[in-house]
Order: structure tokens, then C-alpha cells, then sequence
């Protein structure tokens, strides 16, 4: 079974920032959400991994949970 | 009520017990004459064990209910001698078509596999199942059904149960050795012994209603997210015999159930869905909000449940019906086994341990569908939406719609009764998978389909390789199959059989009387039939 793998492994971070605000440019709220829906819908057929999506979805849900609390 | 469809009046008889002033006695006792204890009851009935069928009306269910039959439902009704009459009136469909907003989004095929008898799903409206079964129950020796016997309450003990019968005659106590309650959702049997039934409510409403118009819909499954015609909510449209169709509509949890289901309501919502000019009549409304639960436990004693007493689905997927049918094809042979000393008792166990799976197989599937048509929040809406915009173009979003996962049988993984392969298998039919039918020739060359060579007991195929076994060898209630391209009890001429099974000369296939593969082996022998018979039979259940 593959893990989720956190450490860094962007060769070019920048690139991969500006990339997630370029696609957003000039769209409406509404759009963006379905953007970021469709998105995540595509990664996770990339990673094509069930395990690993519901590590990555458990690790981004307690990274939310923690703001919750602090 | 239907206008094509005229209720019967099944006869009721005062019960012997009432002028006899005495307790009966029977064997076995089925609380429900719908379509689960009527098919239970037929299926013991035929197998010689001493049925009495208790429903507490004296016709067929008032409204269409449920409509899709399965694939695995109409091989059960074939098996029993019921199945040509569901040919003869259904409305057969294999395909279904999904729609998002104004477009269809993509159309799908429930039954890849053709050249088998019986289609994906047939539709047909609840009253006509109920008739068929129960003409057939009428014609059957040994099954005597009691129409207007209301069952009040029952008493289980060591050796058997007692019910609690009321009557327009007066009121009587019934003894049986076994009872089984297929007495729905509402269950009197569950509610007497107060059994929780446990699970999940969704507020939210569908609004059923059954139409009679002249159109040309195909006869397909048509599913709508967000159609322009119905406030962006979900609608589905089946097509049913007598030129009736069935159309769903989803509407506000927090809408008001009177009010939602009186007719001057219900028409405009029809009209703006089917057009202006579309002249239609509504033939019956119903309402419901989505339960997925179940009893913790399927058996208590010599009582079993089975069908919506037992569990109970959303409908989206035709489970509730076609899952209880399952539930009655798979306790009926144990019963009938039992009763006549060809089984310990501990056969019985297994009935909870392959169907308990089997419905929380179905509850997952029910409650992930209606998850899918009623998104809880705003981002999981995006989700939703995204899926089904995305369909348009790619693959794996059209598999992630869920308009409903639609009933296939259940397959036995895990079950006390298979025997695990000890070679390699291609395919489908692993042990504790239905069989899957073919086209096949007879002995004398005439076509037939697989299924009908199977029979209702415990039957050994083997292929390519005549062997010097013969059922008294073996076993006296073994059917013995000899199959191959050219026979000579199955010829397997198109080579659809050898395909569907990964058959090579010298395997055999065990298939229990339900029609299920319990074990299967490369090289048959006589010490191999008689293990995986025993295991079966219950034999290695503790």
C-alpha cells in the first residue's frame, strides 16, 4: 500500500502556487469553488489511490480541525 | 387505484383450528404474503416442507410499489415455475440514461454479459408480482395460504413458536416448528418481540407517483440531477406495463407530506416535466423519506426475518424488493434441508452469516446513492456537481456518478458454506457468487439456457471429461452435469459456458440449490465432492 507522502517534493514551488491562482483568474466565487471541486475530482483519479486520498482528506480535515481549536 | 388492474379477492376460510377448538400445527408458518413470503413460501412448498402462508389481507398490493425486478429476482420466480407470466407482462430494460441540467451527461448498460435469459431488470408493478406468486402458491400441494389471518403476537421458545392469530372468524394459536416473518417494513413480528431496528433516516422526500399517458420514452431508466423542469432537485422516470409510468420526484425536507401528496399539487409538478400539452392521469401518489436500517440479528431462535421486516433500503437501486427475494431464495433449501434431517441445524446459521453481509452491502450502496442525490452541505454540493460536469468528458467521473447502484446478487464472499479454490480461476464465479447463465444446447440438442439444467438441488458440472462417477457414488441428492462442446448432458456448443466459468476438461463446479457456486475444483474426485457437500451443508459450522 502507497502512504501519502508529505515531504517536499516540488521541484519548482512557485511555479505550483501560481499555478492554483491562475486557474482562479477572473472567475466568479461560485466558479471557483466548482473549479476547486473539479480539481480535486482529477487529482484524485491521477493518484487513482482510495487509501491515499483518505489520508490526504484525514490530514487536510485535522490541519482544519486544529485552527478550530487553537 | 390502476384502471387496467382489477384486484382479486383471494378467498378466506375459517381456520380448522376455530371449529377444532384446538392449537395448530404446522412446519413451517410465513407471516406476509408478499412478494418475499410468497416466494419463501412457494420455494418450500415446492421442496415438500408443510407451509402455511398468513397475510392479513385478502388481494394484492394497493399501489405499484415496487416496480424493477431483477435479473437474479426473475431467475428465483423462473426456478419456481413462476417466471413466463413476468416475460409475457414486463417491460424489459437493460439501459439506463443520466442527465445533468438540460444535457444527458451518458448512458449505461446493466447487463454487458447478453446471451442470458433473463434481462437486466423487467418492470412490472408490485399487485402483478403478488398475483403471479400467488397463483402459483394457490397450485402448489402442501402450501395452504390463509388469507385475512392477522398475526398479533408470537412466542418463541426451544422448540418452536407460537403465533397469535386474528381472523373474521375469530382468533386462534398456530404452533410451528419454524416461523419466518416477511411481514415489511412495519413489521407486526419485529414490533410483538420489540427488536430495534436500527440505522440511518434522511429528511429527505421523494414524491412517487405513477402516471398513465400515451408516450414514446424508451424503455430505459432515465435519471435527472438539476433538470430544468423541477427546481433543480432529482427526478427519475421508469417505464411500467399498461402504459403506466413511474416518475419520482425530490422535494424540500422541510416540505409538508399532507399537502405535498394531494393530486392538485402533484399535477402541475408532472406537467412541467412532461410539457405542457402532455395529457396524463395519475393513478397513485405516494411519499416517503429514506431509511437505511436493519435488525442486528436475522434469526432469533426457530424465528427468522427476512425482506423489509428484516432491513430496509431507499429505493434508488431496487434492493429493498429484490434483496428480500435473495433473502427468501437463500433460507428456503437450509429450512427444507433441515427439516428433513439432510442438514444439521447448524445450516441455519449461515442464513445470518450471508445475509446480514448482503444487506449491509445494500444499506452502503442505498445510503451512498441517496448521499449522492442529496448533498448535506454547499461543498459537498461542488463535489456533486463536479462529478457529474466532468462525466461530460472523462471516464472516471461517469463511474462515480450514483443515481442508485442497481441490485445484483449478492455474492457469498466469506460464507461458513464455500470452500476456498486451491487453483488458479478466471472470472466471475467465485465461490459464493450466483451463477451466471449461458446458452447452452440439451441432451438432444434442443437450446436451453445454463440455468434451466441446474435444477433445485445441489448439482456438480463437469466439464470436458467423462469420469466414472455417478450420483450414487457420491451423494443420492446430487444432480450430476456432464458438460462440453459436445455434451452430452450440457453442450456447450457457442463456448459461452466455458467462458463464463473458466472451464477446462476435468473442472467441476459445485452449485448449491439457490443457484450459488460453492466450490469448484480442477480435478473432481469423490473424496473433493463430498468435502465441499459437507461443507455446504453446514457441516464444518461450530
Amino acid at each position: 500500500m502507497t502512504e501519502l507522502r508529505t515531504e517536499d517534493r516540488l521541484h519548482a514551488p512557485d511555479e505550483v502556487y501560481q499555478a492554483l491562482v491562475d486557474a482562479h483568474d477572473g472567475l466568479s466565487d461560485a466558479e471557483s469553488r466548482q473549479l476547486n471541486a473539479r480539481l480535486i475530482l482529477l487529482l484524485a483519479n491521477h493518484v487513482g489511490d482510495h487509501q491515499v486520498l483518505a489520508e490526504a482528506a484525514a490530514t487536510a480535515r485535522s490541519s482544519v480541525l486544529t485552527d478550530r481549536d487553537g | 387505484m390502476p384502471k387496467a388492474y382489477v384486484h382479486p379477492t383471494f378467498p378466506f376460510a375459517p381456520p380448522p383450528e376455530l371449529a377444532a377448538g384446538a392449537v395448530g400445527k404446522t412446519t413451517v408458518a410465513v407471516v406476509g404474503g408478499g412478494p418475499v413470503g410468497l416466494t419463501l413460501a412457494l420455494d418450500l412448498a415446492q421442496r415438500g416442507v408443510e407451509t402455511v402462508l398468513l397475510d392479513e389481507d385478502d388481494t394484492t398490493s394497493h399501489g405499484s410499489r415496487l416496480i424493477c425486478m431483477s435479473k437474479r429476482t426473475l431467475e428465483v420466480f423462473d426456478r419456481l415455475g413462476a417466471g413466463a407470466p413476468f416475460q409475457k407482462k414486463g417491460v424489459v430494460w437493460n439501459k439506463g440514461r443520466l442527465f445533468f441540467g438540460e444535457t444527458e451527461v451518458y448512458a449505461f448498460d446493466l447487463l454487458p454479459e447478453r446471451d442470458q435469459a433473463w434481462p437486466a431488470f423487467v418492470n412490472i408493478q408490485q399487485y402483478y408480482v403478488e398475483d403471479f406468486l400467488a397463483r402459483a402458491a394457490q397450485a402448489t400441494s402442501g402450501l395452504a395460504l390463509r388469507w385475512k389471518n392477522r398475526v398479533v403476537d408470537v412466542a418463541v421458545a426451544g422448540d418452536g413458536v407460537t403465533l397469535q392469530v386474528e381472523t373474521p372468524a375469530g382468533a386462534y394459536s398456530l404452533q410451528a416448528d419454524y416461523v419466518v416473518a416477511c411481514d415489511g417494513a412495519a413489521s407486526t413480528v419485529r414490533h410483538a418481540l420489540d427488536l430495534p431496528f436500527v440505522g440511518r433516516a434522511f429528511p429527505d422526500r421523494f414524491l412517487i407517483t405513477d402516471v398513465t399517458m400515451q408516450a414514446d420514452f424508451p424503455s430505459e431508466r432515465w435519471f435527472w440531477f438539476e433538470p430544468p423542469f423541477h427546481d433543480g432537485q432529482s427526478a427519475l422516470l421508469h417505464k411500467q406495463p399498461d402504459g403506466m409510468w413511474r416518475i419520482d420526484l425530490q422535494i424540500d425536507a422541510d416540505s409538508d407530506p399532507d399537502a405535498e401528496v394531494r393530486e392538485e399539487n402533484v399535477r402541475p409538478r408532472i406537467q412541467r416535466m412532461l410539457g405542457p400539452d402532455a395529457k396524463f392521469e395519475i393513478e397513485w401518489i405516494s411519499l416517503y423519506t429514506f431509511r437505511c436500517r436493519r435488525l442486528e440479528r436475522f434469526r432469533h431462535g426457530r424465528l427468522f426475518f427476512a425482506g423489509d421486516a428484516a432491513h430496509q433500503v431507499s429505493p434508488f437501486g431496487a434492493r429493498g424488493g429484490n434483496g428480500g427475494v435473495q433473502d427468501a431464495d437463500n433460507l428456503a433449501w437450509k429450512l427444507a434441508a433441515v427439516i428433513k434431517g439432510d442438514a444439521p441445524a447448524a445450516l441455519l446459521d449461515s442464513y445470518e452469516a450471508e445475509r446480514i453481509p448482503a444487506a449491509d452491502e445494500n444499506i452502503l450502496n442505498s445510503s451512498r446513492s441517496t448521499d449522492f442525490m442529496t448533498p448535506k452541505s454547499p461543498a459537498i454540493r461542488d463535489f456533486r456537481d463536479g462529478v457529474l460536469a466532468l462525466a461530460r468528458d472523462h471516464d472516471f467521473a461517469r463511474r462515480m456518478v450514483n443515481s442508485g447502484r442497481l441490485s445484483v446478487p449478492a455474492v457469498l464472499t466469506g460464507s461458513p458454506l464455500n470452500m476456498a479454490d486451491t487453483e488458479p480461476f478466471a472470472g466471475a464465479m467465485v465461490p459464493g457468487a450466483a451463477a451466471v447463465d449461458a446458452p447452452v444446447k440439451g441432451p438432444e440438442g434442443h437450446d436451453m439456457w445454463f440455468l434451466e439444467t441446474l435444477g433445485a438441488n445441489f448439482t456438480l458440472l463437469i466439464y470436458g471429461q467423462q469420469l466414472s462417477l455417478t450420483e450414487a457414488d457420491v451423494d443420492p441428492g446430487l444432480r450430476l452435469l456432464f458438460a462440453g462442446p459436445g455434451g452430452p448432458d450440457v453442450m456447450d456448443h457457442a463456448g459461452r459456458l466455458a467462458a463464463r466459468y473458466d472451464l477446462r476438461p476435468g473442472t467441476g463446479y459445485l452449485f448449491r440449490p439457490d443457484r450459488h457456486v460453492s466450490a469448484r475444483t480442477r480435478r473432481v474426485s469423490p473424496e473433493w465432492v463430498q468435502a465441499a457437500l459437507a461443507r455446504a451443508r453446514g457441516k464444518a459450522i461450530q
